[in-house]
């Protein structure tokens, strides 16, 4: 057993690692818990992933000897140390869809405790950390959702590659991911924490244990993004079929390659926000209390990833939306190029952006105008992501699936949440805005109306390709209609308190905000009920739906020309790329012909048509 | 919309491109994390530098790590023209440099620890940027060892090529990190 011989070895590594941070710690005198639990941390880390399968199926190679390659079949394979981006996929879409409900619970907690202006269910403090978790750990879902579980699982598929280019890497970033969850898990029993997820000194450095468990989380969890977002751009460049040109890439697997230069560069930056913290804690060093030191380096390090971040979340979610609704609606993704150069167009403007999280902050005044004007630009490109997809939908023949209601959901809910993003970039009405609910309530419009309902979009339309049966389209519309309408109600009614300033992550607040915090407490337990038909559906459908055919939606891209769900690395032959992803309603545009053997040398390919 | 007749051979990429370019990225992905690092040094203390930081000690340090970078390139020279011993020699060299670049900063430590601890500015600094560098170059000295016992002969040149000029190219990272951290630390006045 994989995980059993894991939890043993952690437990191990934790022994010695605290061993030596006491041994240390006995000799300079100074306080032993903290140091002796990060480097507790840090041996058990590795020796959790050495006992999941590290060691057998990579470590024993660097010593010359022989390794196994993925052993074991079945369902075993999902629990161990396992190089397939297909096993690696499932194992992210499941343990982030457990966190998501988790974490889901959470937001019910938070919305009971703000259904009155008094206290009902929790003290302050328990308030603070209950938000702060759900915030983490749908952080961390978004995050990994799509860039960890759907581009895993169908990116190496619709480039028409065997595998990603690192398969071990691969595997390395998710089995880290484990620590992270079970960190934030243990976090309330110690103490929690009680900063939100964005954790501004100073007074992340004064939190009791279960903060410094919530920043080795997320220092862990950021070495996940960093190896998926590395291996992600190495696989576009190199594992792409002969004749998959760059203006032939599917626009799913163009954005995830944008979102993959943000994870890889922006990710180090919150890693350092996270260790000046932990340096802090552990060492007593002087970052950002005076004299010296200054909280605000913290918030330019921690924005300079967050904010990039958020396009880690959206992006893909855009191409997933972008690749559903070309598919759906039987047209050729209209200004496929245009698109392709707004999401590096997004990706160049996400790092000029971060200061607008510090307008509130005590920056300098200078900085003001600067960054509202680039932070409002990005709008330009993303608008261009919006004009594609209602060009596409454009007088089409529309087949109206329950891929095609999550995409056109993403379309109408971040159009909200883009609008109200602009008072939230403007200087003027960002200081009269920040820290209320308005904040709130857009931030969960681009999130969750945005990247979640496209992680949605992608679930169905990529779930008869993964478990190789098909979902109930039925419950699938009743789930899109339950959660469209109770999100819209949940957060429209947050803009109102928020705009008259009631502020965010208290527990208690004036009792004239109390009639639309009642309905979003209702509306949000009607969303909460509306995930129930959907995981009944899930659940139902992958143990006993009818199974599904190779290409049910008639799809052009390559993940629908193989077996569903496709064989060990993807394909019986190997497809040549010969055309246009997307060329509904011409004859004579054929994406790929099969018929290579695996293995062979690459066959002269045709130029791109003109 | 025709298709041309062909016109390209699509280019195959072997393992060790691709291994080169995932070095690469790895070292655009670190490297951000070291701006991050020498940005904070402005942050927190400006451009103030203390009297008491030993320029010698940092001008011998900068010098044993731009020697080491010599010999390393000279191991791997040294592999590529199948030249095992003179390859071994050459990574014995950098290992020992390295080495020596450790304790050196070490001695920098516990004359950092009687003039500005870490619970001072400049001293906060100081350990965060020299201990992250010194960790990098542990993982540096680690990997050429690795590397040293491994490779054996030259008939297996392909299988080892990687493991040397990754491990190579690592340590010149490192170096080039030091580079930059030298004068941010020390000669900024």
């Amino acid at each position: 057993m994989p995980l059993v011989r894991g939890a043993i070895y952690a437990v191990i590594g934790f022994v010695i690692g605290a061993g030596i941070s006491l041994g240390i710690t006995s000799i300079t005198g100074e306080d032993s818990t903290e140091p002796l639990i990060v480097l507790g941390y840090v041996f058990a880390v590795i020796g959790w992933l050495m006992g999941v399968g590290m060691w057998r199926t990579w470590g024993r190679g660097w010593f010359g000897k022989p390794t196994e390659n993925n052993p074991g079949g079945g369902w075993e394979r999902y629990i161990r140390f396992n190089t397939d981006h297909k096993v690696i996929g499932i194992q992210y879409v499941v343990i982030f869809v457990v966190v998501f409900l988790l974490a889901g619970l959470l937001a019910m907690l938070i919305r009971v405790e703000l259904a009155d202006a008094g206290q009902n269910v929790m003290t302050s403090t328990n308030f603070n950390t209950t938000m702060s978790l759900h915030g983490i750990m749908m952080i961390a879902v978004a995050v990994a959702i799509m860039m960890g579980g759907f581009a895993n699982y169908v990116l190496p598929l619709i480039i028409g590659a065997e595998d990603v280019a690192f398969p071990r890497v691969n595997a390395l970033s998710f089995w880290v991911v484990p620590p992270v969850v079970v960190l934030l898990l243990l976090s309330p029993l110690f103490g929690g924490f009680d900063t939100g997820w964005t954790a501004y000194p100073p007074l992340a450095t004064q939190t009791p244990i279960g903060g410094l468990l919530f920043e080795l989380a997320f220092l862990t969890f950021g070495i996940s993004s960093i190896l998926g977002g590395l291996n992600f751009i190495a696989t576009i460049i190199t594992q792409r079929a002969p004749g998959m040109t760059w203006g032939r890439l599917p626009i799913f697997a163009w954005a995830v390659l944008a979102a993959s230069v943000i994870s890889l560069t922006a990710t180090q930056w919150v890693a350092y926000g996270m260790l000046m913290i932990i340096f802090e804690r552990i060492f007593n060093m002087v970052f950002f209390s005076p004299p010296g030191g200054n909280a605000l380096l913290y918030e330019h390090v921690f924005w300079f990833y967050s904010h990039p971040a958020v396009y880690i979340m959206i992006l893909p979610a855009f191409g997933a939306e972008l690749e559903i609704i070309s598919h759906f609606a039987r047209k050729p993704l209209f200004a496929y190029r245009w698109v392709v150069r707004a999401f590096g167009l997004i990706v160049f403007l996400s790092f000029l952006v971060w200061a607008h999280h510090l307008f509130t902050s005590g920056m300098g005044d200078e900085l003001h105008g600067p960054f509202m004007v680039l932070t409002e630009l990005i709008s330009i490109p993303t608008g261009i992501v919006f004009l594609s997809a209602l060009g596409t939908l454009w007088r089409s023949k529309i087949r109206l699936k329950v891929p095609l209601l999550f995409a056109v959901g993403v379309v109408f809910n971040f159009t909200i949440g883009g609008l109200t993003g602009i008072f939230l970039a403007d200087v003027a009405t960002d200081i009269a805005l920040q820290d209320t609910y308005f904040v709130v309530a857009h931030f969960h419009y681009t999130i969750m109306g945005g990247e979640i309902f496209g992680a949605f979009a992608a679930g169905y339309y990529w779930f008869p390709k993964i478990t190789g049966r098909m979902y109930n389209e039925t419950l699938g519309r009743i789930h899109f209609a339950l959660m469209f309408i109770f999100f819209n109600i949940t957060f429209l009614a947050m803009f109102i308190p928020g705009t008259v300033g009631m502020n965010r992550r208290i527990a208690e607040y004036p009792p004239e905000f109390e009639f639309m915090n009642l309905v979003t407490t209702i509306a949000s337990i009607g969303l909460g009920l509306a995930f129930v038909p959907w995981v009944y559906n899930m659940l139902n459908s992958w143990i006993r739906g009818p199974k599904a055919p190779d290409n049910p939606w008639d799809a052009k891209t390559l993940e629908w020309q193989t077996s569903s769900p496709p064989p060990l690395e993807n394909f019986e032959e190997m497809p040549t790329v010969t055309g246009d992803a997307y060329g509904y309603g011409d004859e004579s545009v054929v994406h790929s012909v099969f018929g290579r053997r695996k293995g062979s040398a690459h066959p002269p390919v045709p130029a791109e048509g003109d | 919309m025709t298709q041309h007749v062909p016109q390209f051979v699509n280019h195959r990429f072997n393992s060790l491109d691709i291994n080169r370019l995932g070095l690469w990225l790895f070292l655009v992905s670190d490297a951000s994390f070291f701006i991050a690092l020498l940005s904070s040094r402005f942050f927190v203390v400006g451009t103030n530098t203390p009297e008491h930081v030993d320029q010698l000690l940092g001008l011998s340090l900068t010098i044993l790590l731009l020697l080491s970078s010599l010999s390393a390139y000279k191991a791997e020279a040294a592999f590529e023209h199948g030249d095992i011993p003179g390859a071994k020699n050459m990574l014995l060299a950098t290992i020992g440099m390295g080495i020596l670049f450790v304790f050196g900063v070490g001695y920098e430590w516990h004359e950092a620890f009687k003039h500005f601890p870490p619970s001072t500015g400049f001293g906060t600094i100081l350990f965060t940027l020299t201990g992250v560098h010194v960790t990098h170059v542990l993982t540096g000295v680690l990997t050429l060892g690795f590397v040293f016992f491994r490779i054996r002969n030259t008939t297996a040149i392909g299988d080892n090529q990687f493991a040397v000029e990754g491990a190579v190219k690592w340590w010149h990272f490192v170096d080039v990190a030091w580079v930059f951290i030298y004068p941010t630390l020390y000669l900024i006045r």
